[in-house]
């Protein structure tokens, strides 16, 4: 009787973890579905032609985001050709060379703090060095923030998926004579290319919608603009001044821009993930 | 003839040679800049604050003044801002976190263990920007018609713990940042967590159910003791994370430079100062001031973030043995 009274309320107890721990994962989700939701219910109506085609009206006026829309794809592509040679590089050298290494394991660990850091800092950081001396915001500045922040992304990927290539394969092209630079790049790159491109991938959903390093940096820009060296307008800043400001017609606006970078970000997220389960499926 | 190969080969792997060592220096240098980027950050940094820490000494981190036009600055309220709204943050996200890494370590059909992961991990993708157009257009109007108005109802007149509860009902201040942080850092600790229950020994598990351990006892007596170092590894990474969040909590915090007893009331947070402030500042003692700011910031989190990197170290290297 003793024991199974123990027995009843150990069960007891465990029934309500195991609840509670339901009910943590349904939290996380219904927040998530009701962002999505939200984002849906007013980013759709602003989803027009004119979103894609006009660009950011005074207040009153009406207007889309093709110049913001332009400034974001600018801004995250040069980043990405800029910041992903030096991860690749950076990533090969900690697998590859690494090993014995003393300076590895520190390049390691900052690595993985840049990784972490708040991208606000790296904002500050680059107004000192480049805003300040150019006298003037642009969408350089703005490229080389994002670019810092693609680099830990990619240096951590690449070390991880390099690793996954198994040793014999290194071997086997050593012995048919390879010298070693032929062997990562003809030989391990490509068996670890799936891998390294979901690095890549997810480097670019994190920037995409990166605000706070582009505040200091690009700026913002209300009218047309493709000159690098000039203030540019970006979707993530666009949406900031325009959801905070009092006008409808901005808010409206600064929706359609929320749910066109959550759908680009999260659909990339899910690319990344879908490539990345694939290969490891196929060796 | 054999002379003339053995030439030609010997030629070819010198320069084989001198292409490894270009390529192996090539990515050594790369490596090398990613230390010179930390040691740039932190120079610029500490270039930038060095004018409002010359003028006001070690009063920049007690003085709670802010005001650009008797230029009085101190760190003090954004400082009590970042830390009370990532203590809110952690009180949120550390049980939802370890609630949700248990689901999808023990409870979780095996099916949907991989749809449910990514879908919380997805949580962590959504940028920052979205999270604060969320909770000030959603979340806050909520908060402001009906839960706040019951906290301060109930809470508000309990003694001692009253006073956090007190004031208007904004809908936008302390408590709301802390909210929103909590579910933004929620995904990376149950990532972790995920991870490091999975180094526990099968066998150690296997060994409390033979036992008649249940779930949540196997959970408390063997799993949480034997990752403790890797799941406050976990927390620490969060707690790194909610530190240095800008734009949610931009959006949400009022931007107030006072400490109020209060959690509904506004305040403000370093990098929320830094996003509201940074381009309209005029003058150098206002710049460097908002540069200090983002130096302590530097500091804090990157103190934070070592520890945890460590923790998850050991952890790292227990595991491997």
């Amino acid at each position: 009787m003793r024991i199974s009274g123990l027995y009843a309320r150990r069960r007891a107890v465990n029934g309500v973890y195991l609840a509670l721990s339901v009910a943590a994962t349904a939290t996380g989700l219904a927040v998530l579905f009701l962002i999505l939701w939200t984002l849906l219910r007013n980013g759709i109506p602003a989803l027009g032609s004119d979103l894609f085609t006009e660009t950011t009206p005074p207040p009153g006026s009406r207007g889309g985001i093709a110049n913001a829309i332009y400034g974001s794809v600018v801004m995250t592509l040069v980043a990405t050709l800029v910041g992903t040679p030096v991860g690749v590089l950076t990533g090969t050298y900690l697998a590859e060379f690494g090993a014995g290494s003393r300076i590895a394991p520190v390049v390691r660990f900052v690595n993985d703090i840049l990784l972490s850091a708040p991208s606000i800092i790296i904002g500050l950081f680059v107004y000192e060095l480049m805003v300040v001396r150019m006298g003037h915001f642009s969408a350089w500045a703005g490229s080389a923030a994002l670019a810092i922040l693609v680099v830990p992304v990619v240096v951590r990927t690449t070390e991880d998926m390099l690793r996954l290539v198994p040793g014999s394969l290194r071997e086997a092209a050593a012995a048919l004579g390879a010298p070693q630079w032929k062997v990562i790049a003809a030989v391990i790159y490509r068996a670890a290319l799936q891998g390294m491109l979901t690095g890549v991938m997810l480097a670019v959903a994190r920037i995409a919608g990166e605000t706070a390093p582009l505040l200091f940096t690009a700026l913002n820009n209300q009218f047309w603009s493709a000159d690098m060296n000039g203030p540019m307008a970006n979707l993530p800043v666009v949406i900031f001044q325009f959801a905070l400001s009092p006008y409808a017609d901005w808010q409206v606006l600064a929706w359609g821009g929320a749910t066109l970078i959550t759908i680009a970000v999260l659909m990339l997220n899910i690319l990344a993930r879908a490539l990345a389960s694939w290969s490891n499926r196929s060796p | 003839m054999t002379s003339t190969l053995t030439v030609t080969l010997r030629r070819r792997l010198d320069r084989q040679r001198v292409q490894d060592a270009a390529f192996r220096g090539t990515t050594r240098l790369f490596a090398l800049g990613v230390l010179v980027l930390m040691g740039g950050v932190v120079a610029a940094l500490a270039a930038g604050a060095i004018p409002a820490f010359a003028k006001f000494g070690w009063s920049f981190l007690t003085s709670d003044a802010w005001n650009p036009v008797t230029e009085k600055f101190g760190a003090l309220p954004a400082i009590y801002g970042t830390l009370v709204t990532s203590f809110i943050a952690m009180l949120i996200g550390i049980p939802l976190a370890l609630g949700i890494a248990v689901f999808l370590t023990e409870l979780c059909p095996l099916p949907l263990r991989r749809p449910i992961g990514t879908l919380i991990e997805l949580l962590a993708a959504v940028p920052s920007i979205i999270y604060g157009i969320w909770g000030l257009f959603v979340l806050a109007p909520v908060l402001q018609n009906t839960v706040q108005p019951f906290l301060v109802d109930t809470l508000g007149e309990v003694p001692m713990i009253g006073a956090l509860f007190a004031g208007p009902p904004l809908g936008l201040g302390i408590l709301t940042a802390g909210l929103i942080l909590g579910v933004m850092v929620l995904p990376f600790i149950a990532a972790v967590m995920r991870d490091v229950f999975s180094t526990v020994p099968p066998m150690l598990r296997e060994s409390a159910y033979g036992v008649g351990a249940t779930t949540a006892e196997v959970m408390r007596h063997i799993v949480l003791p034997y990752t403790r170092v890797g799941v406050i590894g976990g927390i620490m990474l969060g707690l790194g994370r909610a530190l240095g969040e800008t734009m949610a909590v931009t959006f949400v915090i009022g931007n107030a430079h006072r400490i109020k007893a209060s959690l509904l009331a506004p305040g403000t947070t370093i990098s929320a100062t830094l996003a509201n402030e940074f381009t309209e500042a005029v003058g150098d003692l206002y710049t460097s001031s908002l540069f200090a700011l983002g130096f302590i910031l530097f500091v804090i989190t990157f103190i934070v973030l070592a520890a945890a990197k460590l923790m998850l170290l050991r952890l790292e290297r227990r595991a491997a043995k």
